[in-house]
């Protein structure tokens, strides 16, 4: 699959955001007057910067708010109703902070759940593709997850929590790319099923429908951007899991070390998305004799 | 409503491609993209079409494949390939905003240009290729099966047909109700073991594919000799004489 600066951007920022606010909602940090609008607005911003680039990719923005209306079967519908309402439940949690200077359990706990049920609906969207084998299993949520919660640990100081996370994040990433690997062939489809030409034999393309490109090769059928896949699935474990937990860990907890480790664990999140869409490999690139 | 109809429709229009006959000339996209064109919704725009990296909307499309038994020649199909229609689309629940839709009453998957955003989450659902995001419109495009003309008093009945049927040369392409177990359709289905493409999806598709027949005669091998003719008649007397001369 194409992997879009704005959808990467969007899946990893909006994730960190919302991941902050729900350690910010559970409690496990609690700031109060300009400290807390500060925090909170770092929260927000990365969140709502994350859910405007999102609108980047689309043919038709100004029709956005219709992406409402379709919450019974649609996890992008769901999606931008969790986000508007974590955004909304959130928004007392944290004016009362700024101005009273005291945590509201009563919208941070259900704040908390709304913004982990959105990174949940946001990585649904590729979960539930069965088009996409590497996306269509548990892992996608499980990843999606675990990289709002690394991310809003490092953000909230929880250094040991923080390292933990890590460990099992740099797990299942390992775990996810091995597995990924076999997923296609799992699922079956091949040149010969795309086609039902296999009762006769071996199938090969012999001319593809028109000599230059089209919307679906250039969207799903994306070989370039795989080229440099095995380094950096290593920058990826190394910068998002290894290096953020060793930071935490032997540098006294201090703004700058959350920085660091904060600055660290992005550049391997943006590594993971990145081959996250780029190794995704689409059915339909059978008919083109690619993958 | 992105909500599959409760009920799937009693009747199910769709095409039934014959890979037997089809000779890839490309007629079917060609006239599925002027009537497409000129007519339901945005056109279906090319970019940079005399530059250096042509590319444009299509909403069929032609593959040319070989195929290579376990002995024998290979053969080549041309393989045509639009939306099928699936009676469980999966790019019709995926949508957000209830642009995508299945029509309860004939089982056509339709596409309402007003309502759709351009996510483009519909084209990654669709395991076959059937949906282009257009590149002018920043709208989906796809098969209506020619909802436009099927439907249409205003043309004499034999243009009551999708374009890419009225149009095929060959006859490789039929359309009808596949609901209809004695429809013409069904009825070639039935004789000629039509398939589904990529069945292990899932998506049920309503369109069929009719299987190439075997070969019946061995391909000449290269640069065999094209004619040992034995005539006879006339022509065989001046065969023998001019030979003997
Ligand atoms: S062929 Fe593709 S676009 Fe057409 S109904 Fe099936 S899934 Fe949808
Ligand atoms: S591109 Fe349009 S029709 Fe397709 S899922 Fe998005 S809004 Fe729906």
């Amino acid at each position: 699959m194409h992997p879009a600066p704005s959808v990467i951007v969007f899946t990893v920022l909006s994730g960190l955001g919302l991941g902050f606010l729900a350690y910010l909602g559970l409690g496990f940090l609690r700031p109060s007057g300009v400290y807390a609008f500060l925090i909170y607005g770092l929260a927000y911003g990365f969140a709502v910067a994350g859910l405007l680039a999102s609108t980047l990719h689309l043919g038709n923005p100004q029709r956005a708010l219709r992406a409402f209306t379709q919450w019974r079967t649609s996890w992008l519908s769901r999606e931008a109703w969790t986000s508007v309402a974590t955004l909304l439940v959130m928004a007392p949690a944290a004016l009362l902070a700024i101005f009273a200077g005291f945590p509201s359990a009563t919208f941070g706990f259900p704040g908390a759940l709304l913004a982990l049920a959105t990174v949940f609906c946001t990585s649904m969207i590729y979960a539930q593709l069965k088009t996409v084998p590497r996306w269509n299993h548990w892992t996608t949520p499980a990843l999606f997850l675990l990289f709002a919660l690394t991310g809003g640990a490092i953000l909230s100081a929880q250094a040991g929590l923080a390292a933990a996370l890590c460990v099992l994040l740099g797990l299942l990433l390992i775990f996810s790319y091995r597995l990924g690997d076999g997923r296609f062939a799992e699922r079956g489809s091949t040149m010969e099923t795309a086609t039902g030409l296999g009762r006769i034999g071996k199938v090969r393309l012999y001319e593809p429908p028109h000599t230059g490109t089209n919307y679906l090769m250039r969207e799903m059928i994306h070989l370039v951007a795989r080229k440099h896949s095995a380094r950096l699935r290593v920058i990826s474990v190394l910068f998002a899991a290894v290096l953020p937990a060793v930071t935490l860990l032997i540098l006294p907890l201090s703004v700058a070390t959350v920085a660091l480790a904060l600055a660290f664990h992005l550049i391997g999140a943006f590594a993971a998305r990145w081959l996250f869409f780029a190794e995704a490999e689409h059915v339909v690139g059978l008919y083109y004799g690619a993958r | 409503m992105t909500q599959l109809p409760a009920t799937p429709s009693k009747k199910k229009l769709g095409l039934v491609i014959d890979l037997d006959i089809c000779v890839g000339c490309h007629a079917c996209v060609t006239s599925c993209k002027g009537w497409n064109t000129e007519n339901y919704g945005a056109p279906l725009s090319d970019m940079d079409a005399y530059g250096a990296d042509p590319s444009g909307t299509f909403l069929n499309r032609i593959h040319s494949f070989e195929v290579q038994p376990a002995e024998g020649p290979s053969q080549t199909i041309h393989f045509p390939k639009s939306c099928l229609h699936c009676e469980d689309a999966p790019c019709v629940t995926v949508c957000p905003t209830g642009a995508s839709y299945k029509r309860a009453e004939d089982g056509i998957v339709l596409v309402n240009e007003d309502a759709c955003i351009g996510c483009g989450l519909c084209a990654w659902a669709c395991p076959y290729g059937a949906r282009e995001l257009d590149q002018a419109a920043g709208v989906m495009k796809k098969c209506t099966l020619c909802v436009d003309r099927i439907y249409n008093q205003n043309l004499p009945e034999e243009d009551r047909l999708p374009a890419c049927v009225r149009t095929c040369p060959a006859g490789a392409r039929h359309f009808g109700d596949l609901g209809d177990p004695d429809s013409d359709v069904s009825r070639l289905v039935a004789e000629r073991e039509g398939m589904d493409l990529m069945p292990e999806l899932g998506t049920k598709p309503v369109n069929k594919y009719l299987p190439p027949k075997p070969k019946d005669r061995p391909a000449a091998e290269p640069l065999s000799p094209i004619a040992d003719l034995q005539a006879t008649g006339l022509a065989g007397w001046l065969d023998r004489l001019l030979e003997k001369l």
